[in-house]
């Protein structure tokens, strides 16, 4: 019987090219030495202090993300279709942003319901009408893809606020040089270190106009108790600006100000990896100690950006997600290169009802969920779980959606074996400032359990180098 | 009319404390019936950030102090000209699509007491144009609770305010926005002053009333407390989800120790 998934490597008639110089390298790889090398990749991570958390999804923070030693490759012809796509959605989904915080074309149009967008809870009714600088909401896209054949990729969820997981793509490149220098002899590997370089240029490129100098970019973390502090300190190690926390900025007049041991600095940027909630307590939760007090006025007047774009998450729920597409055609009148995958909203009566009845073959997450809790994956879970998942969904049906198990690609993986099939998933990151930029690569997320599906790290996921051959 | 405020509000701390920052929603907008002549606020020692205005059309600035200080005083002086709209907020700038006004916030989420207020109130009404439902809950919140200071405090949330059976301007305007919400009417919370007395003699003059958005017509007000819409003795300064959101003054203090609060607000009708 012919495998139901697309196999990276060997799928639809053999090696596939850009593996071809993986083969040989694998398989006289001796098992001692392989040992050797994974028990060095994890003393390397260790080193760096990467642990566990990606995604926001918590769980020990001292435990390392099984980190897989083979690489995950894409050919330059393959990256560049990916690229337009990715490029496209970052696009359509500011372009979204910056109209509905405006006049709303799209929804007077009729193409996506009013209620939607203004009733939903990530419409920032404080942000109404403000345009941040150069119009971006969400300077840094992360968007979740998965692929089903040699053509056939398809977006999962958008990421419009703070996608986390970028330090992970950074780091598992670093180690896979240092372990493996001739692999990247061999293979024309693009480059994904500049990734920092280009997050900074966005960064600057939307300083507020009242910024008339080198604009003074800070990162803002909620502190090291936060499942993402590493990526918090690592970026802004990279970028060589302040990782700041909220009490280490202050409000005044229309500016927002740095402490430093030689007094004030003027603040322009903030990359804040903290929720729009917990931004402001003059604007938004008053109980929150983990921002700035003050700061949406001066957001609000012009004196510093916020990056991400307080408002910028209501683009990326998965109840607007159907409608991207729909984006792409209205503003920008090209036709989506990236496809959606088919969804079923239980908050409509008709598709409540498709998927009450095809429960076992549906995967049904909750709209605001994340990190693959909560879910229903059909065809893997046994009667007893589909009926106990039904009563819960049919206490709140609008509160779930509902997709088709995409037959997943599978990657060449390292087991005890030697190699075999493990499913993955995708996430690039796209910047978006003066320019649009997209690092060739991203974060590989690999299912290690045989038969797995749900690649997340609190589920038994682990990542892997993911490589882009440049044009020979 | 010709109305004049004179609105102070001071803070004192047990001890200095380490920074003062607040964010003032303290001037009124244009819009018809409501035109300013002068206004100015003073914040004595405060650094001053530049008024803005939001997408709510509410002018909002920040006042902060950075030195150790044991108080701070807002003092508001101002002449606005007044009419009667009906209640009807026309002319008024804003940018927030009135969809976004459906949400609750902890402070107006419905209980069952609401429900069946609502249920009460316009049973017999479904088909009654949107305006006649709002007057009707309108009504039906003013009964049920009779205005009755100290029953409730400034963080009461409306189903609170429900079960204890009584309230003021701050209850009755939540337990509003809660109820049209559930008839499918966007509701918000407004915050202003009241010239109440004939003679200006001080009295509570800080109010609060609901707006309701009513299609065709746009955003209505409609005060609880006084079973009536505002008029000609009203002064908008701006609106929010709930009583927190449309504060006149939200403010924190760093290193903050017990603070009394002393509050005067006077509104004089100018004989004209």
């Amino acid at each position: 019987m012919a495998d139901p998934f697309f196999n990276e490597m060997y799928g639809e008639g053999g090696l596939r090219p850009p593996y071809q110089r993986l083969e040989g390298w694998y398989q006289n790889m001796p098992s001692e030495f392989r040992a050797l090398k994974q028990a060095e990749a994890e003393d390397l991570f260790r080193r760096y202090g990467i642990t566990f958390a990606v995604y926001g999804e918590g769980g020990d923070p001292d435990r390392l993300i099984p980190f897989d030693m083979f690489p995950r490759v894409f050919s330059a012809e393959e990256w560049r279709r990916l690229e337009r796509g990715i490029k496209q959605r970052a696009r359509a989904l500011n372009a979204f942003l910056s109209d509905v915080y405006d006049r709303g074309e799209i929804i007077r149009a009729g193409r996506i319901p009013a209620d939607l967008v203004y009733r939903n809870e990530a419409y920032e009714i404080a942000v109404a009408g403000f345009r941040p600088p150069l119009g971006v909401f969400s300077h840094i896209v992360g968007i979740d893809l998965v692929r089903t054949g040699a053509d056939q990729f398809y977006v999962l969820e958008d990421n419009c606020r703070t996608p986390s997981g970028v330090s992970y793509m950074l780091e598992n490149r670093e180690v896979m040089m240092r372990m493996f220098p001739h692999l990247f002899q061999e293979n024309r590997v693009a480059p994904v270190d500049n990734y920092a370089r280009l997050l900074k240029r966005t960064l600057a490129s939307v300083a507020p106009a009242k910024c008339d100098r080198d604009p003074n970019i800070v990162i803002l973390t909620p502190g090291h108790f936060n499942s993402a502090y590493y990526e918090h300190s690592f970026l802004a190690d990279l970028m060589g600006v302040e990782l700041v926390e909220g009490q280490d900025l202050f409000v005044e007049g229309d500016f927002c100000w740095m402490r430093t041991t030689e007094g004030p600095r003027k603040v322009d940027v903030i990359y804040r990896r903290i929720d729009d909630a917990f931004l402001d307590p003059l604007c938004f939760r008053p109980d929150s100690t983990l921002g700035v007090p003050g700061l949406m006025n001066v957001y609000r007047s012009g004196g510093v950006t916020i990056c991400s774009a307080p408002g910028a998450g209501v683009a990326d729920d998965k109840a607007i997600y159907t409608y991207v597409p729909e984006m792409v055609r209205f503003y920008l009148g090209e036709a989506p290169i990236l496809e959606n995958v088919p969804t079923w909203h239980c908050a409509k009566a008709d598709d409540y009802k498709y998927v009450q009845e095809h429960l076992a073959e549906l995967v049904v997450k909750e709209v605001h969920g994340s990190g693959g809790y909560g879910m229903l994956v059909g065809p893997k879970a046994d009667k007893a779980t589909i009926e106990a998942f039904a009563a819960k969904l049919a206490e709140n049906p609008s509160n779930y959606i509902a997709q088709p198990t995409l037959a997943l690609s599978t990657c060449p993986t390292f087991v005890e074996e030697g190699i075999a099939p493990r499913h993955v998933d995708l996430r690039p990151y796209c910047l978006v400032g003066r320019d649009i930029e997209l690092v060739p690569g991203g974060l590989t997320r690999v299912a290690l359990t045989e038969g797995s599906l749900v690649v997340n790290s609190s589920q038994g996921g682990g990542v892997k180098d993911t490589w882009v051959i440049a044009e020979e | 009319m010709i109305l004049t405020v004179l609105h102070q509000t001071r803070y004192e701390f047990e001890a200095p404390v380490g920074g003062i920052i607040q964010s003032l929603r303290l001037t009124p907008a244009k819009c018809e019936g409501q035109k300013v002549i002068d206004w100015k606020i003073e914040v004595p020692g405060a650094v001053m950030g530049t008024l803005f205005r939001d997408g709510a059309g509410d002018y909002i600035q920040t006042a902060s102090l950075r030195a150790s200080s044991d108080h701070i005083e807002v003092t508001v002086r101002g002449t606005v000209e007044t009419d009667d709209t009906a209640g009807v907020l026309r002319g008024h700038r804003e940018r927030v699509p009135p969809a976004a006004y459906m949400r609750n916030t902890p402070r107006t989420e419905p209980n069952r007491a609401i429900s069946d207020l609502v249920e009460a109130a316009l049973t017999g009404h479904d088909a009654a144009p949107a305006l006649e439902r709002a007057h009707l809950l309108c009504a039906a919140v003013s009964e049920a609770l009779p205005y009755r200071p100290g029953a409730t405090h400034a963080h009461t949330t409306a189903a609170e305010a429900m079960n204890e059976g009584a309230g003021v301007c701050q209850d009755h305007t939540q337990v509003l926005i809660a109820c049209a919400h559930l008839a499918g009417l966007p509701a918000r919370y407004v915050s202003g002053y009241l010239n109440a007395t004939e003679d200006g003699t001080p009295h509570e003059a800080s109010h609060a009333w609901a707006e309701i958005f009513i299609e065709g017509l746009g955003w209505v007000g409609f005060d609880a407390s006084n079973k009536s819409c505002p008029n000609e003795h009203y002064i908008r300064l701006g609106s929010g989800l709930d009583a927190q959101d449309a504060a006149p003054i939200r403010g924190l203090v760093m290193g903050g120790a017990e603070e009394r609060l002393d509050v005067t607000v006077v509104i004089k009708a100018q004989q004209q």
